[in-house]
Formats: C-alpha cells, sequence, structure tokens
C-alpha cells in the first residue's frame, strides 16, 4: 500500500494506482479528456495534469502512479493555468458553432470550458476548414472539430477490430482519419457507431433524420407509423433525466403520441416473429445438414462487417431479416390491410438503440412490401430531443396502449437488447418445438453477463445444440476465425456488434463506460421477469399474424417478407 | 587554452574504418574481452563510478540506466543505440559512425553483455543513408571474427522526423509505427522495445565505453568537471571562422571554445549571441560565456550542453528572424499527440511570425511567456518541453529585439 | 508494379517497415495506396496503420512526385547562411516552387530540417545524397548530374 497526500488529505491506495485513481477514491475528481475508463490510457490531452512536489514538470493524472510520500496538487494556479492554457488551444483550433452542435449541452468540452471559466481566446480562432463527411447514411464526421483525443480510433481498431479510422500526417496537420484518408464510405466502417460513444465532441455523430420526421408528421397526407427496439426504453429515461429504466413503456407511448406519431407499435413484436422464423430455419439447417454454425443477423453492424471482412462465409448467417426490417415489410403489407390504410400514405418509421440501421433500411433490397420498408430511422437520442422538446413533465404524463395487430411483445423479444437475448429467446421456443415440454426455468444464465465470448451445450432429449454468443466485433472476429479454419465447434451463435448488445449501441445515450451498458442490461432482464408472457411463440399478435397472413414459418409469404441475402462489400483497405 | 582529447574520436582518421583489422589493431575490441570476464554487477559499477552521462542531451547517468535494466527479470533485453542525431547543428554521431564504426558495435556489445541483452539495434537516421552499409559491414565484420558471441545486432533506418531522437519515440518507430513518445514512467530499461527491458543510448555515449572499460572509472571521472566528466564533440556553426569540430573536457569555457578552437569570429564582427546544444538550445549572451561545458554549470545560467552543437551568432544577426525559423522547425517537427506541443508549437510560430513582421503588441510577449510556461511543464516529451527554450532565453537576454519590433 | 516482391525481403519484422517504405520510394519515388495496401497486409497490420505511417515521416510522400527529390535545409544553421538564395535559384533554375515537381516528372522540390551537414552550409540533399556549401551558382551544375 502507498501513502500520499493529495490536495492536503492523506490517503493510502494499493501500489500501481495512478494519481487518478487514487484522488477518485477521496472525491477529487481530476478533469479528463482523452482518458475512458474502458480503453488504455494514452495521456495526449494533458488536462489532468498536477503538480507534484519535487517535480517540475506537471504530470498527468492518469497516467501518473502513485509512490510513497507523494504530494500532489490537483488545482494549484499553476496547474490551473495549465488546464485553462490548453482549453485555450483547444477551443481556438474549434469551431464556435455550439449553438447548432449536435453536442450542444452535451459535450465534454463544452463542461470543461465552463468548469474553468474559459472566456477570451487569446489565440487567433481558426479551423481547420475541412469538408465533412456526409458519406454514409447512419454516420457523419466533422474533423474541424475533432480534438485529437483519438478515443475514437482505439474503439474502431481495437474493440470492434475493424480498422476504419486512423491518424495521418503529424503536428497540428494530424488529423483522424478514415482508413486510407478518403471518405467513411471508402473505409470498412460497418457503422456501429462506438466512435460516437467515444467522441467527447461533435467531431463525429449520427446522421439525424428528425427534420424528415417533423415533415412527414406535419404533411396531413401521411399516416405516420413507428417501432421501437426493445433496447431504447430503458436508456430513454437517461435522455429525459430520469433513472436508466425508469420510463415507463406506456408513458413512453403517451410521448410518442404527443410527439405526432398516428400510431405506435413494437419492434418486440417481430423480435418475437424472428424467433419463430429463425428458430424453424436453424432447426431446417439441423435436420438437412444445412450450413452451419448459423450465425444471427439481426444486428446490422454485425451484417456489414461479415460482407465486409468474411465474404467467404455469408451463407453461414441467417436468412431472416433484423426484427426491424421484418416490421418494415410487414406495415406496409399485412398491417396496413388489416387497418385498411393504403400503404403508400405510410411513413414507416423505427426508434432504434443503432445507427447502422439507419444504413440498413437504406439497403436497396429492403423493399419487399413493395415500398421502402422502413422510411426514416430515429436513434434513442433523437427521440429524447423530440420528448424534450414536447415540454411535457413525464412524470406525470397519463400513460396510452400501443396500437393493434403488431404491437403486442413478450418477455423473449425485450431480451433482445442485451448481449445473450437472442440466444435466450430462441432457446426458450426452440427448446418447447423440439421437446415439445415446456421449460421449467425460463432463465439461460450462461447467456447472461459481460464476458465477450459465453458459449453452452444445450441437450434437447438427446439432441445436443452447442450454442455461443459474442458482443463487439473483437469477439466476433475471433469466432469467424474459427469458422474459417474450419475449427468451429458451434451449430448456432449470437453476434451483437456492439459491446454489451443493443443497450450499448451507437444511438444510445452517450455511454462512456461498460459500468452504463451493464447498468442496463440488468434493467432488460428486469423487465423480462415482470412479463406475464415471455416466450416468443405465445405472442397472440404473431399466431395472429401465422393464421391469417403468413400460415408457417418459412413459408413462401415468409420468404417474400422477411428473408433476405448479402453481398460481399469489398473495400480496396483489405 | 583549449586543447583537444579525443577518446570517442581516438581513431579518427587514423584508421580505415572498412577495415576491422584497423580498429583491432589500435586495441579495439580488447574492452569487450575484459568486460566479458568481469562480474556483470561490477561492470555496471564502473561505468556508473566513471559518471558518464548521455551525450545525446538527457545527460542521465549510463551506469545508472544500464542498472534499471540489469535489475528486471526478462525473457529478452534490447539495446538500442540512438543514431538519430536530429538536433539541428550536430553532426558528431555521423562522425563516430563515418570513421570509427566498431568503437559504436563495441560498446553496444559491452552494454548488452552488462544488462543481459541478445539483441541490439542501431537506429539510424533517414538522412544517413550512406552509412547505413558501413555500419551493416562492420557489424559483419565483428560477427565474422565472432566477436560478439550471441549478441545480434542491425541497423535500421529512419524517415525524418525529429522527434524520433526521444528514446520512447525511437521505440514506436522501431516497432514499424508512427514515431510518438510514451509517457514515463514505465521508463524504457524496465519496459521498452516490445516491452521489454530496453537501454536506449546516443552513438557518442556508447562510442567511449570501450575505453571506460580498458582504463576505468577513476581515469574518466577525473578529466574535465567532475560533476560531468570525460569529453564532449562540440560541432560549431553559424558566424564562427573554424566551423568544425572538437573533442573537449567538458571544464573547457564556451568562450574559449568560440575564440580558441573555433578561431573566433568570422569578418571578425562581434559576438551577439550563442546557441548550445541544438535547435532547442537556450541563447547565451557574451557576458555568460565564461561558463564551462559541463551540463551542470550550464544549468547555472539556464542554459544546457545538449548535443554539443554550438551555434554562433554575430552582431549583424536578427535574433527574431532565426527564432522564428526555430519556432517553424518545432511546428513541423511535433508529433501532435499531445494538445500542449501539437497546438503550442503552431501558435509560437505564429505569435513569432507576428512580432517579426512589425504586427506584434506587448500582450503577444506576455501570451508567449506564458505559452512557454505551459508547454515546457506540461507536455508530454522533451520535444514540447524545450521548444520554447530558444524564445524565452532570447526574450530574457534580449528583449529590446522584440521590443524594437512591436507596434508603434 | 508488383510491390509484394520489394515487401518480402523486409517481411521478417514490423521493424523493417520504415526500409520497405524507402525501398518503394527508391522504385517509384513515392508511396503509392496499392504500396501502402501491400504493405499492410505484408506486415500484418491494419491499413490505417501503415497509412499513419506513411504519413508520418517527413522523407516519405503520398502523393506523386517528380523522380529526383530535392530538399534543401530550412533549418537555423542553413537558414542564416544564405538558405532562401538557394531556394530563390532551385525554383528559378527548375521553373516550379518549392512543394512541387517539374512537369517532366524529372524533379520534386521540397523543404527539409537538418540533415546533419552543418559545417558546410547551406546543404541540399538530391535522392537522400548530400550536396554541401550550396550557393545559387552551384545550382545548375548541381542539377545537370540528373538531366
Amino acid at each position: 500500500m502507498i501513502n500520499l497526500t493529495i490536495d492536503g488529505i492523506k490517503t493510502t491506495v494499493p501500489e500501481g494506482s495512478t494519481i487518478l485513481e487514487a484522488a477518485a477514491g477521496i472525491g477529487i475528481d481530476i478533469p479528463t479528456l482523452c482518458y475512458h475508463p474502458d480503453q488504455t490510457v494514452t495521456a495526449n490531452c494533458r488536462i489532468c495534469v498536477c503538480e507534484v512536489e519535487g517535480n517540475h514538470l506537471l504530470q498527468p493524472a492518469c497516467s501518473q502512479p502513485v509512490s510513497e510520500g507523494m504530494n500532489v496538487k490537483t488545482r494549484s494556479p499553476r496547474v490551473i493555468e495549465a488546464r485553462r492554457t490548453i482549453l485555450e488551444l483547444i477551443l481556438s483550433h474549434h469551431p464556435q458553432d455550439c449553438l447548432t452542435c449536435i453536442r450542444n449541452k452535451n459535450c465534454e468540452l463544452q463542461d470543461l470550458a465552463e468548469e474553468y471559466l474559459i472566456r477570451d481566446l487569446p489565440f487567433e480562432a481558426k479551423t481547420r476548414g475541412l469538408e465533412k463527411d456526409t458519406s454514409t447514411p447512419s454516420l457523419f464526421r466533422d474533423n474541424d472539430k475533432c480534438i485529437l483525443c483519438r478515443r475514437c480510433i482505439e474503439a474502431c481498431n481495437v474493440i470492434q477490430t475493424v480498422g476504419a479510422l486512423g491518424i495521418e500526417k503529424r503536428g497540428h496537420e494530424s488529423m483522424v482519419v478514415p482508413t486510407l484518408g478518403g471518405t467513411l464510405a471508402d473505409s470498412p466502417c460497418v457503422m456501429c457507431g462506438q466512435c460516437v460513444h467515444a467522441c467527447p465532441v461533435g467531431a463525429i455523430g449520427e446522421v439525424e433524420n428528425i427534420d424528415k420526421l417533423l415533415a412527414a408528421i406535419a404533411d396531413p397526407d401521411k399516416i405516420v407509423v413507428t417501432q421501437i427496439a426493445p433496447a431504447v426504453r430503458l436508456a430513454l429515461g437517461e435522455e429525459i433525466g430520469m433513472e436508466t429504466g425508469a420510463l415507463d413503456m406506456e408513458v413512453f407511448v403517451a410521448g410518442l403520441r404527443q410527439v405526432g406519431f398516428d400510431y405506435v407499435l413494437h419492434t418486440n413484436f417481430t423480435a418475437d416473429l424472428t424467433i419463430m422464423e429463425e428458430g424453424s430455419e436453424l432447426l431446417q439447417r439441423l435436420a438437412e445438414g444445412g450450413t452451419l454454425p448459423m450465425f444471427t443477423s439481426c444486428s446490422p453492424g454485425w451484417v456489414v462487417f461479415c460482407e465486409t471482412f468474411f465474404p467467404d462465409l455469408l451463407d453461414h448467417l441467417s436468412s431472416c431479416k433484423s426484427p426491424q426490417q421484418m416490421f418494415g415489410a410487414l406495415v406496409k403489407t399485412y398491417w396496413a390491410e388489416k387497418m385498411e390504410i393504403d400503404p403508400s400514405r405510410i411513413v414507416s418509421v423505427s426508434i432504434m438503440p443503432c445507427i447502422a440501421k439507419k444504413f440498413e433500411a437504406q439497403r436497396p433490397e429492403m423493399n419487399a412490401s413493395g415500398y421502402r420498408d422502413v422510411d426514416i430511422v430515429l436513434t434513442t437520442r433523437e427521440v429524447g430531443k423530440l420528448l424534450r422538446m414536447t415540454g411535457l413533465d413525464f412524470g406525470q404524463l397519463a400513460p396510452a396502449k400501443f396500437d393493434s395487430w403488431m404491437g403486442s411483445y413478450t418477455g423473449a423479444g425485450v431480451i433482445f437488447g442485451a448481449t445473450g437475448g437472442v440466444m435466450e429467446a430462441a432457446l426458450r421456443t426452440v427448446y418447447e418445438i423440439v421437446t415439445k415440454r415446456e421449460l421449467e426455468n425460463l432463465n439461460f444464465e450462461f447467456a447472461r453477463g459481460f464476458d465477450g465470448i459465453k458459449h453452452a451445450e444445450i441437450d434437447l432429449d438427446g439432441t445436443v445444440v452447442k450454442v455461443a454468443i459474442a458482443h463487439s466485433l473483437a469477439h466476433a472476429r475471433t469466432l469467424m476465425e474459427q469458422v474459417r479454419a474450419g475449427e468451429c465447434p458451434y451449430h448456432f451463435i449470437e453476434v451483437m456488434a456492439c459491446p454489451g448488445g443493443c443497450i450499448g449501441g451507437g444511438g444510445q445515450p452517450y455511454t462512456k463506460a461498460n459500468a452504463k451498458r451493464i447498468e442496463r442490461i440488468k434493467a432488460i432482464y428486469l423487465e423480462d421477469e415482470k412479463m406475464a408472457l415471455r416466450k416468443s411463440h405465445d405472442n397472440p399478435e404473431v399466431k395472429i399474424l401465422y393464421e391469417e397472413f403468413l400460415h408457417e414459418p418459412l413459408g413462401h409469404k415468409s420468404h417474400e417478407l422477411l428473408h433476405t441475402h448479402y453481398k460481399a462489400k469489398p473495400k480496396k483497405a483489405l | 587554452m583549449a586543447v583537444e582529447m579525443r577518446i570517442a574520436l581516438r581513431n579518427y582518421g587514423k584508421i580505415d574504418p572498412n577495415q576491422i583489422e584497423d580498429y583491432i589493431s589500435r586495441g579495439g575490441y580488447e574492452a569487450l574481452k575484459k568486460a566479458l570476464t568481469m562480474d556483470r554487477a561490477e561492470l555496471i559499477d564502473q561505468v556508473k563510478k566513471s559518471n558518464l552521462r548521455g551525450r545525446g542531451g538527457a545527460s542521465f547517468n549510463c551506469g545508472q540506466k544500464w542498472s534499471f535494466a540489469y535489475n528486471v527479470e526478462a525473457d529478452q533485453k534490447y539495446v538500442i543505440c540512438n543514431a538519430d542525431e536530429g538536433e539541428p547543428g550536430t553532426y558528431k554521431d555521423r562522425l563516430i559512425m563515418k570513421n570509427d564504426p566498431h568503437t559504436l558495435i563495441e560498446g553496444m556489445a559491452i552494454a548488452a553483455y552488462a544488462v543481459g541483452a541478445t539483441e541490439g539495434i542501431i537506429y539510424l537516421r533517414g538522412e544517413y543513408p550512406q552509412l547505413t552499409g558501413l555500419l551493416r559491414q562492420a557489424v559483419d565484420q565483428a560477427e565474422t571474427k565472432e566477436l560478439l558471441g550471441n549478441f545480434k545486432l542491425s541497423v535500421h533506418v529512419g524517415a525524418g522526423a525529429y522527434v524520433c531522437g526521444e528514446e520512447t519515440a525511437l521505440i514506436e518507430s522501431l516497432e514499424g509505427k508512427r514515431g510518438e513518445p510514451r509517457f514515463k514512467p514505465p521508463y524504457p530499461p524496465v519496459s521498452g522495445f516490445w516491452g521489454k527491458p530496453t537501454i536506449v543510448n546516443n552513438v557518442e555515449t556508447l562510442a567511449v565505453i570501450p575505453e571506460i572499460v580498458l582504463k576505468g572509472a577513476d581515469w574518466f571521472s577525473s578529466i574535465g568537471d567532475p560533476e560531468f566528466p570525460g569529453t564532449k564533440i562540440l560541432t560549431l556553426s553559424g558566424d564562427v571562422k573554424n566551423r568544425d569540430f572538437f573533442e573537449v573536457p567538458t571544464n573547457v569555457t564556451l568562450r574559449e571554445v568560440v575564440f580558441e578552437l573555433g578561431g573566433g569570429m568570422r569578418g571578425d564582427k562581434k559576438l551577439k549571441a550563442i546557441q548550445v546544444g541544438g535547435t532547442s538550445g537556450t541563447f547565451i549572451p557574451e557576458s555568460q560565456l565564461d561558463t564551462t561545458i559541463g551540463c551542470t554549470k550550464m544549468s547555472v545560467i539556464g542554459a544546457t550542453l545538449g548535443s554539443g552543437a554550438v551555434f554562433v551568432l554575430d552582431e549583424s544577426r536578427d535574433l527574431v528572424d532565426v527564432n522564428l525559423q526555430i519556432t517553424k522547425f518545432f511546428e513541423h517537427e511535433s508529433c501532435g499527440k499531445c494538445t500542449p506541443c501539437r497546438e503550442g508549437t503552431m501558435r509560437m510560430r505564429e505569435l513569432v511570425e507576428k512580432v517579426n513582421s512589425g504586427q506584434g503588441e506587448a500582450s503577444d510577449l506576455d501570451l508567449i511567456t506564458k505559452l512557454a510556461r505551459v508547454m515546457s511543464t506540461a507536455s508530454l516529451c522533451g520535444l514540447g518541453q524545450t521548444a520554447t527554450a530558444p524564445v524565452t532565453s532570447t526574450l530574457r537576454h534580449f528583449s529590446a529585439e522584440y521590443a524594437a519590433k512591436l507596434k508603434e | 508494379m508488383d510491390y509484394k516482391e520489394i515487401l518480402q525481403d523486409y517481411a521478417d519484422s514490423p521493424s523493417n517497415l520504415l526500409e520497405a517504405f524507402h525501398a518503394i520510394q527508391d522504385e517509384c519515388s513515392y508511396l503509392p495506396e496499392e504500396a501502402i495496401i501491400a504493405a499492410a497486409d505484408c506486415f500484418g497490420v491494419p491499413a490505417a496503420e501503415a497509412f499513419g505511417v506513411a504519413t508520418f515521416y517527413s522523407m516519405f510522400s503520398i502523393r506523386k512526385r517528380g523522380k529526383n527529390v530535392i530538399r534543401i535545409c530550412e533549418s537555423a544553421p542553413c537558414h542564416i547562411d544564405g538558405a532562401a538564395d538557394v531556394v530563390a535559384a532551385l525554383e528559378k533554375e527548375l521553373g516550379i516552387k518549392m512543394g512541387e515537381s517539374t512537369p517532366d516528372g524529372n524533379f520534386a522540390l521540397e523543404f527539409a530540417q537538418c540533415v546533419g551537414q552543418c559545417q558546410a552550409t547551406p546543404v541540399l540533399t538530391i535522392n537522400r545524397k548530400p550536396y554541401l556549401n550550396v550557393t545559387p551558382t552551384s545550382v545548375p551544375a548541381i542539377l545537370a548530374e540528373y538531366r
């Protein structure tokens, strides 16, 4: 143990602790910018520098280990001058358009500028004058705002192993750029959006579709219908000043009606539907010697990852569309019929924790309904902004029910939002189909938790199915390389591109630490526990859908509307 | 009277660098043979006692550095020679390598034995491609004669980055990456090349090691300034008659260097200032020229010996203009990793440019001083920490030159 | 051009990446995108990293440039000794500005930082070979070697 003094307060911490950790332990919050709790320390922003007695150099708290008898000052005049000067340097090389920036009021640089009372910029204010990158439908990059903290690079290259971002050039000309300096669309970017969570400022963000939505709502001819993904509700509270999980689902529905949506339906409905289709597909591949292992296909970032890095293994992906896209195909066919609404008037919106879904919605083949199946994708963050704009008090708002035919769901649909949830939902149904018995315990504990790769052997009355679950693309890559080498022992694998699953998706409230993802995962399983119906095949509206429209899983109608194919995405950098 | 004493350059002009036999005939590789019979801890102690301090500019006790690596248990250790020599005004390492490559190899082999390393690398700056062949040939010759035992030495080439003279940036470059420094601790002797204990020593430091081993610690420590003993190669440039190199004991004065060895000012002009240690060195006025060159004595006047470059400027030189050129250098060479240096070197150039062009105000000089204070204490590596020394020292000693250029 | 052929001589260690890039530049005077991709593949590093290396070091260029790369030192010792006059002479002789290449593709003109020949300022290098004590009048003869 090491004894040291910080700002006059004595403390004792384990050897190897940094000044930052030691200070946090006694409630001293040292400001940081490039530091990220889930990433390697780089100590490049120098905001966290402190005075250490006996050393004329200021030491970064994030990287400097404590030593016996160390005397640290975290807010001496020298330190304050250094931090303010560093902030002045950053701000002088940064656009001054906070008011219209996507990160206005939710920006780490703004917070520090406020905390350190920056008023004048003594250096000549200028920007790099670079063009914004709007080459993808999901992400935009505004390199003028980049402060070179490099957190996005670690998120992309290490946590996701996509390698779409790097640093070019040197000195003040150095910049974060897509792989070979072109646009994001040229790079292997899969649009998972983990870079957005990593970015402390507005240098990278989602392409917002709020204006498109408001135009649709304002158009009297249009009928605006939305679906909501399972991972959205529990995190949405964070956007409107509530605790994780505290926003009641039916209050959320009421809020959406206030925003102007005509009909509010649920992606969980098609999540349950996906289980029916995908469960059947798995059983078919197992019985008929189809391509195994079969991988889930509901994570569009993961699908693009496959198409980019493992185009030789695309047959392994389930042919099922994602719940979002199944929903879109049905809302303008089945639902429109049942509601006697002219499908050409429907604006199909989805509310997602995901920004790759913006790309997925406009994939050319996603028009099985005869129209664009999903017209507008909004992230949790965008919906948060819309809800805030209503000016409503969500603590007082009267709840409202989902609309019919595609609004009911089970706990199995809910847990899609967490890593392992699709697997667990699938097993709840597949088990009962194969054994023709009811499961005693619906909780598959092996599927839960934050381990990168989880796996188990499931005994279905003699048939042993080996399953695995991966979240974050680094772990997906590990499994794919096993498959490529012919060494993969599993039959069925769930992959989520984002750490933690969809609850950690690129469109969620800005998520700096995995601790928050773990908190959201807890909320999802709680929601599942509270539900009366927890198995996809018990979903009453799904039953009606099959009876009246689809007739059977993997049937002709299903293939037409609910299944898809994939295409290799060659990138020159690979 | 300043008299040369050649230790690092003992074989300069006296041997054919292409012939290992020449080196051997003048006692070459005897030191290595002797070192191999010594206890490693004892060998390190000798080097420590000699008080040989790094000749690249950091001036850290060489033996002390070796002892850190020696004390770490590891399956692999490395000895790296920093031959990046990027400091403007400096070419001493080129002289050593071009004329006596084997002294460097022998020094590295001794260091490797001392710390327990079996691999060595010479990181040669990309601007010296003509030396690659010579160094590799020398390594081959030493290996053929089985002088190096199990010590494997290779030569790797840089590609134009002054920052790679910083030991951790050099290591990053050797790992095939951008030459961006790492934060310290951990220090290279504990965790360096591929995370293993690594000694990074300057060419000149390694070049004197064989002599220290042969002649003993006391011999070396009694030469020159006891706080910074031995000799230093100085390379003179600028307005001095003899733009030449000299290896001198560390107790010569700057005045002796310029007016005796250097032959005095060109055109017999008056001296205005000298900048010692390279382009990151401080400017020293005539009044302080009686300081001796050892780094401890230099620090008393707020100066550094650094690489031993001595850049002489006469009375006709515009110091603000020279400093502008220097700020451009650092703006170009900053690696860009840390905020104070990446942004600060650019702003420093902007501010000095503004003053030099007659558009500056007194508040700009205050801002330069504040920026320099922050850069010199908050930057991640030595480049950012020392980049502002030329400007602050000229502001201190030659403030009138800046004042004269301010807007009315 | 088959970059793999050049690269395979260096592929045994990541430490060789810079030298491998030099070898490619010795052939075509710059680092084409395909070469960077091939190097990334060869050394087992992500393309973004290889690109970051190619753009970090001042001796590498990712833009096509003249075959014979002239680099004139602009550091302080050369600066005070008349480097600017040599720059003017070069620009006049070649008909291009600093940072440009001649239309016939024979020369590229760039600034360099200290190349360690400060005993003989001003200094320039052509294809990394140093030329010492350069004056405006000695420029044509130096260039003639490469015409």
